[in-house]
């Protein structure tokens, strides 16, 4: 089991070093939840098909992640708060390459 | 006025599954829903994903489970209002229910079964500051009569079928369409785009992206919206409509201010016993409602529905004692007059 460290930004602008397990199948959403760190509701509302944007968040540090699927792109495009390096955080698979990644929630909407 | 025993809000896989219980024992059920057709998100959003945990469906699409569980509930012949959302309810004297629709239809019901998983369906608004001031003014999410824009100016923003979809429809029936996206690339179909962009070379539609609209001009009335465009400084379009269409989003609604008790934007029930909610009368099944150990999983919505239906025959017919067949023992008389009953052996003494 390999473990890697995130830096998780939440909406009330406090950071949060977390610990997230690459042995689970998690995704990024799924850690924000399981660390409680956007209110229950707010977050993963598809329940990580890449329907909603409630798990957008922006990418922070300089990792390269996968690109982006067709769902993923379009889901964005339909968003609002979307910038440059935003993603959805269901669409990021806790792996050992993503080790030390940063990352902002985006505003719920 | 409708008349039912259980008013079930919410047409997805439990509330459809809660007929077939409450068929059992002999209930009437009908159904309400903010989507035009039954079968909440999983026909809304994702019919074409399959789900893996529906027992003893090792794969079954979310569309296909909806077409299954109408298939099953039709015996009991369940009423339907369509396309209206839940807005009010009444408690009467003798502890029946009044629900009221945004649209003033009125439901009286013995019981009242809340499955709205995740809320109902409602438009995404973008994030314009005087936008609400605008709601109706000349700001409209859903564009329900086309001819309401005969002859005017319309800007629409969005970059899905539905943007591009109706840009094209009504650029033969008002005087000016705007589209606005905030990318250069539209996900539509490719039918929607090559058409959108033929009508664009012919001047029938203005597109302008990547943009966004940032504010909404007027007094009494849209009278222009504020674009910014990337690159450029922001500029004002006259137009008579804004109609933002950026899908659908989930929300609990006017349910939330039934005097529920709510945690995590989901209504508190009591597992241990039946998913009543803190109003006797009221249940809460399915994704909607939270408690210790809540999952949100079709099947667990399943077993909600079942135990909360025992609960609301109690609650009807408190005089009555009921004892809980097997489908297998006792069949399933459906309300069509439909029976079904697994065929009986003939067993005859062996000389």
């Amino acid at each position: 089991m390999q473990d890697v460290n995130l830096k998780i930004t939440d909406r009330n602008g406090v950071t949060h070093d977390v610990i997230a397990p690459t042995d689970m199948a998690m995704n990024l959403m799924e850690v924000v939840r399981s660390y409680e760190l956007a209110e229950e509701g707010t977050i993963g509302i598809c329940g990580g098909m890449a329907m909603c944007a409630s798990c957008q968040c922006y990418v922070k540090s300089d990792h390269e992640l996968p690109e982006m699927s067709d769902d993923e792109d379009a889901m964005l495009a339909e968003a609002f708060n979307v910038e440059d390096n935003s993603r959805l955080g269901c669409q990021i698979q806790i792996t050992p390459e993503i080790n030390g990644l940063e990352v902002e929630l985006a505003p719920e909407s | 006025m409708i008349t039912t025993d259980i008013l079930i809000i919410g047409a997805g896989p439990t509330g459809l599954f809660t007929v077939f219980e409450a068929g059992l024992l002999k209930l009437k059920c009908h159904l309400i829903d903010a989507l035009p057709q039954p079968g909440g998100q999983c026909s809304e959003i994702y019919p074409k994903k399959p789900i893996y945990d529906i027992p003893a469906y090792p794969e079954i699409l979310a569309g296909d489970l909806t077409h299954k569980l109408i298939e099953q509930s039709k015996q009991f012949e369940p009423g339907f209002t369509l396309g209206e959302r839940a807005q009010t309810i009444d408690k009467q004297d003798d502890g029946t229910f009044i629900v009221t629709t945004n649209k003033g239809t009125k439901h009286h019901a013995k019981i009242v079964a809340i499955a709205g998983g995740l809320g109902s369906f409602e438009p995404r608004k973008p994030l314009i500051p005087n936008i609400a001031d605008f709601e109706d003014k000349g700001v409209e999410y859903i564009i329900k009569e086309p001819e309401f824009y005969r002859d005017k100016k319309v800007v629409i923003s969005g970059g899905g079928d539905s943007a591009l979809d109706w840009a094209i429809f009504l650029s033969n029936i008002a005087s000016e369409v705007t589209l606005i996206h905030r990318r250069n690339e539209f996900r539509g179909a490719l039918d929607s785009v090559e058409k959108a962009q033929e009508l664009k070379n012919l001047g029938k539609i203005n597109i302008i992206t990547p943009a966004e609209v940032k504010g909404i001009l007027g007094t009494d009335k849209v009278t222009g919206v504020a674009v910014e465009k990337k690159g450029e400084d922001a500029f004002i379009i006259d137009t008579d409509h804004f109609i933002p269409l950026f899908g659908l989003s989930p929300k609990l609604g006017p349910i939330g201010d039934w005097g529920l008790e709510i945690e995590k934007n989901a209504i508190k029930v009591n597992n241990a016993l039946d998913y009543q909610t803190n109003i006797p009368g009221i249940y809460a099944i399915g994704d909607v409602n939270t408690y210790p150990g809540k999952l949100k999983l079709i099947l667990c919505g399943f077993h909600e529905a079942t135990l909360m239906c025992q609960s609301a025959y109690k609650r009807i017919f408190p005089d009555k004692k009921y004892v809980m067949k097997y489908t297998t023992v006792g069949g399933v008389d459906g309300f069509d007059g439909t029976r079904k009953e697994a065929p009986k052996a003939v067993v005859k003494a062996i000389q």
